[in-house]
């Protein structure tokens, strides 16, 4: 690989040549003879030099770094080993390659030694600090405010190649490998990101007996153990000892050769070294002692090697040969703002101080040189930085080293920034709002039974409940979601049995996920385009929420460094330990399926199709709006797929990969018959199919970064990594031809690439080694037509929302300015606005067949909005119209059952016979009218959809344009509700009957005179009446006065009784606040109250003492009350009770006993109707059968004689009973 | 009406072990003036059912059961027109009416076959003229009639005085123009769960969105609202988004802590009430 470079530097090779060999495999005509010579030979090499060359970047950065590790490990075992054994066993080909390096060899014995410790503690235990922060088998690091984890740091740990990042490695800050504490600063890479870095720099030799259990060892060069077992010779034929030009052939040559090439490099290197300018005030630092050397382009070392270098680097990430475009930027960033050399000119020069080699000594010499490099990249890479967001470009046009060093890149960042459109972002908090309650899907028809519908009401209380303490609490210190919540969730999900009712509850908890989390931070929902968008979404009902949103401004967001690794951050934690909690099969069964079949749903959903010839100002309104919709289509897909991913592959989820290839064999021999849970495969090649990688990619990367370490081993998914990695290297940013993808859709789908192989469970050489399959998986795109991809989807906000760590940049950018920690979360964050709107109807998906096609083929050269328009409408007409003849249709029918079902009931008696039969009789006759529906469904669809077809379009659509939508809108409409109506229509009749017959039948049970017809209050009511409750209430009182105890003083007045009477019959008239049993128990109180005037239980206060009411005025109140029960009440009044043995005992108790009151009332209930005399007699008769003192017997069988005896008379005997009945009664008393 | 938690202690220390009488009401009345009636009412009431929820148990042990029954025989041995009953539920601390129900349920137990099914037990103590015995329905009917805390008149005015808020809320809503689904309505639709009122559209009373709105013709105390919330207010919170619960009794005040949730606590029909304004496009 050396040797590669070195042709580069001897200028044998030109980059461009270099590049192409590096990037195709096949000669290009466009190389010169004497080039590809020199390649070919090379050949097998090809695969290497790109990880090689990278490393090769680390290593000479991080021994230049001032706190990087003093020298990248190497093993001194395999340095030792190597030279001498070309050909040797296959780790030769790594050690020899780090052979090369001098420096290495030459560093302090204290540096040769330290890496190997580190490495040999890493090697042993490379799982608990990969784990990290993990959590058994759903190990994924809670992503909340602060406590981003060093990921990185924990993939460094398990690189094998890697020596431990530079921030770890660190000796001076005692616990600097306490990433939190000790936040990486300026000079240093940032922790997660220079360790990342760090992590490719040293390949380490791998022994064979261990190459199982360590199958990441190597991540950018393949190591012997990784490399599929087809290709041994290559490594075997290890490129020192064959093959090789003969300047190569021996290690002890080759570095003859480069020394040779340095002093020729150092003669013609200008020298000049100027004073070092000022170019600014000396910046606040870390530690104090870490300010900022200035950078000087004046004493820039061996600037043609940094910059041919610079060449061939660009030209690796613009070709993307490299696994992380961003990471790369980091890096080369990093070096941008490295602080201060540590190691010195001495140590520089030791290696081979006559004769300057040019791969020998160190590329990087000072900061200078860091400095210089850096903006020799940056300047290539400036497309992709002018896309950046505005922060980062002000950052970078303001670098004072870029200025001087490239004032001309200065210049044009400056204008990119200040061309770059303001974003407005807004963000929301999570959206605690709670799914609402939807009859049509929650109401008890949708389940299976009365206990099912029940249960779930409960269990939807506690699910929130449970979410209420979980965002309450989850942030106490302390506090543990399973100690507080597990067996809460789990008692609920025991109580699931029916399978129906796992579908409810997963539709309830699917939904509340995409509400609260449909960003990826957790923080709020989609993005949204401006400012004023945002206030006319939000409406008036949402200020409440921007209040609030206002106070989480200021939480400084938490960020895991250029590669996190996949976190659930916010309220996706809750979900992520809910399934973990609940540990429930059925429910992640139920989960997966629902969550495939929405991201099915999702992916597949129409969305703008191309309008590219319009571009003026309204259709850009168009386009916030098609933005808006991809960009919440996207985030929910993304979410859903992680979700997804994470619940499929929870119960393989491990912290390590298996230890012996043996055990790793049979388990793989096990996964590869499990069917996936969603075939990714298959929609991620339609996906690339129709041009909508932009779409399905995103989600699927989701997806994959959950996967546990068997996945990429699988040949389903294996094939997968492969699509997306040849995906990648297609994707060439500098590449803008027709049908090319859109540069910020290329821009995303890099980062969420570049980032996904960097997943710890994604082999490190995946990416290096996958390339021989490519070719064979090409995937055709021409077949179709310019499809998403192509058009400008994705925007910088979504990019940012998508790939939060591309946020790093800016903030490595901002640490150097304020010269303090990259996590000092000075950054604003970036939010996202919610809404909560939904992700719109999904259109209709229509018949095939011509008419569909010609619609197709109209829509397809109209406004995309007239097509969104047209199907919406179709879409609500044609619900509308279900709902339409329900409403008339479907309600006549009922009421005719209705009216049928009486004429039954009439005719066969009260119970009207079995309801069953009864409803199968209704049906029968009724169902057949169903077909109606139909025609009129197909009425009101011509009569409404065109309406509102022109409501929505606007004005100037020609005519024709509008009726064709307005019939295509009719056409759909009516082919939704028709579709629907014929399948459904006989059931909807049974259902609507059913329930008017049952409705119906209880009418007719025991209640329903108590119901029955009841009057209102008259029109003139003012509803002044006393309220019942107060009614009850004092007469209450005067009962319990009645019965006692009382002290001697209580009694009632005859007034306050009188009154009483009288409100009870205002109450009774005005019916505004009567319910029926307020007024049955006015109706028993009235009765007992009879009882107790009748028995002259009623104490009356007044002069002297409480006594006994006046004959006259208790018959008076008799009066009043028998008028009530005649005129007012509506509830039947329980009279019979005035007979009961309790009420006509009271009489007993009496000396002497008046019995005329008694009679005299039977006789008006009569009179008015209120009782029949048999009743009466019924009642009498059955008073004997009581156990009564003897006397009170008699008497009353003589009451009972008396009234039988009395002939029913008519109003004039009136007065003539009440003298029969004083004489009798007195003749009864005294008896 | 809005009580600090310090004046509802006030209130309801006073209220300790004092018997669910008329005579004990009017005390209360005079002892605190200012507040209304049914506030004290209410907040009686709820102390009272506290009180008898922490004792229920020990009265229902079968040597309670048995004592209270041979006491209550031997009272009516010697005079059956006396208030046996009342007294006894008055001397052991316990709600007349619950005593009534326990006697009569003892009684049956003795006097029939099988035991005696709930719902004959509440259609008895509904009318005690269905009870058998006549001095025992008398007993009966003395223990209900002179309960204020407890038994069917009093479910009874409870149930009235709920029905007659929510018809007042009904008519506050009309005349302010605000739609409304009620829980009738509700119901029909298949809803699990019903506030009184769910709003079509949605206002804002006091700066605070509602959805919906609950009227409660109680007091709120602690213990009531926090079974509220959880049996009700958080479930229609789970469907429908914030809401307002109206305590027309009065509540305290440190329970409306909940606004930024999403649960508005009121003692009256609110004034500030925001509407959605149709904008003029």
């Amino acid at each position: 690989m050396a040797a590669v470079l070195e042709s580069l530097l001897r200028e044998e090779v030109s980059v461009a040549a270099a590049v192409r060999w590096i990037a195709r495999s096949a000669q290009s005509s466009e190389d010169d003879p004497g080039e590809a010579a020199a390649l070919s030979s090379l050949r097998p090499l090809r695969k290497e030099f790109v990880p090689f060359l990278l490393n090769f970047l680390r290593e000479q950065s991080s021994r230049v770094l001032p706190q990087g590790p003093p020298t990248p490990a190497k093993a001194p075992g395999s340095s030792a080993a190597l030279p001498g054994r070309p050909g040797g066993p296959p780790r030769g080909g790594r050690g020899a390659r780090s052979q090369l390096f001098p420096p290495t060899e030459l560093s302090s014995a204290a540096a040769a030694e330290a890496p190997s410790a580190r490495r040999g503690g890493r090697r042993r235990g490379p799982g608990p600090g990969r784990e990290r922060g993990g959590r058994g088998p759903g190990g994924l690091e809670e992503g909340v405010g602060g406590e981003s984890q060093p990921w990185t740091g924990g993939r460094r740990s398990r690189g094998a190649g890697s020596p431990g990042s530079p921030s770890l490695v660190r000796s001076d800050p005692p616990n600097l490998s306490n990433l939190e504490e000790f936040p990486p600063v300026g000079s240093v890479p940032p922790g997660p990101a220079g360790t990342k870095p760090s992590r490719r720099i040293n390949p380490t030799p791998v022994s064979e007996e261990r190459s199982l259990s360590k199958p990441k060892t190597c991540f950018t060069s393949p190591p012997i153990n990784c490399v599929p077992s087809s290709q041994p010779s290559v490594l075997d034929t290890s490129p020192w000892g064959h093959g090789l030009p003969p300047g190569c052939r021996s290690l002890q040559e080759e570095r003859e050769m480069l020394r040779k090439e340095r002093s020729k490099q150092l003669q013609q290197s200008p020298s000049t070294t100027c004073p070092t300018s000022e170019l600014g005030p000396p910046l606040p630092s870390w530690s104090g002692n870490l300010t900022a050397e200035s950078a000087d382009p004046a004493r820039v070392s061996s600037r043609q090697r940094l910059e041919l270098i610079a060449l061939v680097y660009s030209s690796c990430i613009a070709e993307n040969l490299v696994p992380n475009l961003f990471l790369e930027l980091f890096f080369v960033l990093q070096l941008l703002t490295a602080r201060r050399m540590v190691a010195t000119k001495d140590g520089d020069l030791e290696p081979s101080p006559g004769a300057p080699d040019s791969l020998e000594s160190p590329l990087f010499q000072s900061v200078h040189d860091c400095v210089f490099f850096a903006v020799q990249v940056l300047e290539r890479q400036f497309q992709v930085l002018s896309y950046l967001d505005k922060g980062t470009l002000k950052l970078l046009a303001e670098n004072e080293r870029l200025l001087c060093f490239s004032p001309a890149l200065q210049g044009r960042l400056r204008a990119a920034y200040e061309g770059s459109v303001a974003k407005v972002s807004l963000a929301m908090p999570p959206s605690a709002q709670a799914v609402s309650f939807q009859p049509e899907t929650d109401n008890r028809a949708n389940f299976s039974s009365d206990r099912a519908f029940h249960t779930f009401k409960k269990q939807r209380d506690v699910f929130f409940e449970v979410l209420r303490e979980w965002e309450d609490r989850h942030e106490e210190p302390g506090w543990d979601f399973e100690k507080g919540l597990g067996s809460r969730i789990r008692a609920m999900m025991g109580q699931l049995s029916a399978a129906c009712s796992h579908s409810h509850f997963v539709r309830l908890f699917q939904k509340q996920l995409l509400q609260m989390c449909q960003s990826p931070g957790g923080t709020g929902g989609t993005v949204l385009g401006e400012a004023p968008d945002v206030l006319s979404m939000l409406g008036a009902d949402k200020l409440g929420r921007l209040r609030r949103l206002q106070e989480r401004l200021v939480a400084p967001q938490s960020s895991g460094g250029p590669c996190p690794p996949p976190t659930f951050p916010g309220c996706q934690g809750f979900f992520r330990d809910f399934i973990l909690s609940a540990s429930s099969f059925q429910f992640n069964q139920h989960l997966m399926d629902s969550l495939s079949l929405k991201i099915r749903e999702l992916n597949s959903l129409a969305l703008p199709q191309p309008e590219p010839s319009d571009e003026d100002g309204e259709s850009d309104v168009d386009w916030q709006g098609e933005r808006r919709q991809f960009a919440m289509v996207l985030l929910s897909l993304r979410l859903l797929a992680k979700f997804l991913g994470f619940v499929a592959f929870l119960p393989y989820r491990g912290p390590e990969p298996p230890p012996t290839r043996e055990l790793q064999d049979s388990i793989l021999a096990l996964r590869s018959q499990v069917p996936p849970a969603l075939d990714v495969r298959a929609l991620l090649q339609q996906g690339l199919r129709a041009r909508r990688a932009v779409l399905t990619v995103p989600w699927l990367v989701e997806f994959l970064s959950l996967a546990d370490h068997i996945v990429p081993l699988l040949d389903y998914y294996r094939s997968i990594f492969s699509v997306l990695l040849h995906l990648h290297r297609s994707l060439v940013l500098s590449k803008e031809s027709e049908g090319e993808m859109c540069f910020l859709n290329k821009l995303l789908l890099l980062a969420v690439l570049g980032w996904l192989f960097q997943i710890p469970t994604v082999p490190e050489d995946l990416f290096f080694l996958e390339e021989g399959q490519l070719d064979a998986l090409e995937v055709d795109t021409v077949a179709s037509e310019l499809g998403l991809d192509g058009m400008p989807v994705v925007d910088q906000h979504l990019l940012y929302t998508c790939c939060p760590y591309i946020g790093e940049l800016r903030k490595l950018l901002a640490s150097w300015v304020s010269g303090s920690s990259a996590r000092s979360g000075g950054f604003v964050r970036k939010i996202t606005p919610t809404t909560t709107t939904g992700l719109g109807a999904q259109p209709p998906r229509t018949s095939q067949g011509l008419q569909a096609q010609l619609a197709q083929a109209f829509f397809h050269n109209q406004p995309p909005s007239l097509r969104r328009t047209v199907e919406f409408v179709a879409e609500r007409i044609g619900s509308n119209c279900v709902k339409h003849i329900k409403a008339t249709l479907v309600a006549d029918l009922v009421r005719q059952a209705e009216s049928l079902l009486q004429e039954q009931l009439v005719t066969q008696g009260q119970d009207g016979g079995d309801p069953a039969q009864l409803l199968e009789i209704l049906c029968s006759q009724l169902c057949p009218h169903g077909a109606q529906a139909l025609t009129q469904g197909r009425e009101f669809c011509q009569k409404k959809s065109p309406g509102a077809v022109r409501a929505l379009l606007p004005e100037e659509t020609p005519a024709a344009v509008l009726s064709s939508a307005e019939n295509i809108a009719v056409g759909l409409a009516t082919e939704k509700a028709c579709t629907w109506l014929s399948a459904n229509i006989t059931a909807l009749i049974r259902r609507e009957v059913k329930a008017a017959v049952s409705r119906t039948l209880r009418a007719q049970g025991p209640e329903a005179a108590a119901r029955g017809e009841r009057r209102g209050c008259s029109r003139a009511c003012e509803h002044h009446a006393p309220l019942p409750s107060h009614l009850i209430s004092e007469i209450k009182d005067v009962l319990s006065l009645a019965v006692g105890p009382r002290d001697p003083e209580e009694g009632v007045s005859l007034d306050h009784l009188e009154q009483l009477l009288g409100q009870l019959g205002q109450t009774l008239q005005c019916r505004q606040f009567l319910c029926p049993p307020a007024e049955q128990h006015l109706a028993k109180c009235s009765v007992d109250l009879a009882s107790l005037l009748v028995a002259d239980h009623i104490p009356v206060l007044g002069p002297p003492s409480p006594r006994g009411l006046e004959r006259g005025q208790a018959r008076r109140l008799l009066h009043v009350l028998l008028s009530l029960w005649k005129d007012d009440f509506q509830v039947p009044v329980p009279l019979q009770l005035l007979l009961s043995p309790r009420n006509v005992g009271l009489l007993a108790d009496t000396r002497p006993r008046e019995w005329d009151l008694l009679l005299f009332l039977l006789r008006e209930l009569v009179e008015k109707g209120l009782m029949g005399r048999t009743e009466i007699e019924a009642c009498l008769g059955s008073l004997r059968d009581a156990q009564w003192p003897k006397d009170f017997s008699e008497e009353l069988a003589t009451l009972f004689r008396l009234f039988l005896a009395e002939p029913h008379m008519p109003e004039p005997q009136l007065r003539a009973c009440e003298l029969v009945q004083t004489n009798r009664g007195t003749v009864l008393a005294q008896s | 009406m809005i009580l600090t938690k310090a004046q509802y202690d006030e209130i309801a220390q006073c209220l300790v072990s004092v018997p669910p009488t008329r005579q004990s009401l009017r005390k209360l009345k005079q002892r605190f003036p200012s507040q209304s009636q049914a506030t004290l009412l209410s907040i009686f009431s709820q102390e009272y059912q506290k009180h008898i929820k922490r004792t229920h148990a020990k009265h229902h042990t079968s040597e309670a059961i048995e004592s209270y029954y041979q006491r209550y025989l031997n009272g009516v041995g010697r005079n059956g027109a006396a208030p046996v009953l009342l007294e006894l539920a008055n001397e052991v601390d316990y709600a007349p009416s619950l005593m009534a129900r326990i006697i009569l349920e003892r009684f049956l137990q003795e006097h029939e076959e099988t035991p005696p099914s709930k719902s004959v037990i509440n259609s008895m103590l509904r009318d005690p003229s269905q009870i058998p015995d006549g001095v025992l329905a008398n007993q009966v009917y003395q223990c209900i009639v002179n309960d204020c805390c407890y038994g069917p008149l009093v479910d009874c005015i409870k149930h009235a005085i709920g029905h007659e808020h929510e018809v007042l809320l009904r008519d506050m809503l009309l005349e302010k123009n605000l739609s409304f689904l009620d829980e009738d309505q509700l119901r029909a639709k298949g809803y699990d769960k019903t506030p009184d009122f769910i709003l079509q559209v949605p206002v804002a009373v006091e700066g605070h969105i509602i959805h919906w709105i609950e009227s409660k013709a109680s007091f709120g105390d602690e213990c009531s609202h926090h079974a509220y919330l959880h049996d009700q207010f958080w479930s229609y919170w789970n469907r429908f988004g914030p809401g307002l619960v109206i305590y027309w009794y009065g509540f305290i005040q440190e329970l409306d802590c909940n606004r930024e949730r999403g649960i508005l606590l009121k003692a009256c029909f609110p004034t500030d009430i925001v509407t959605l304004c149709h904008s003029v496009a």
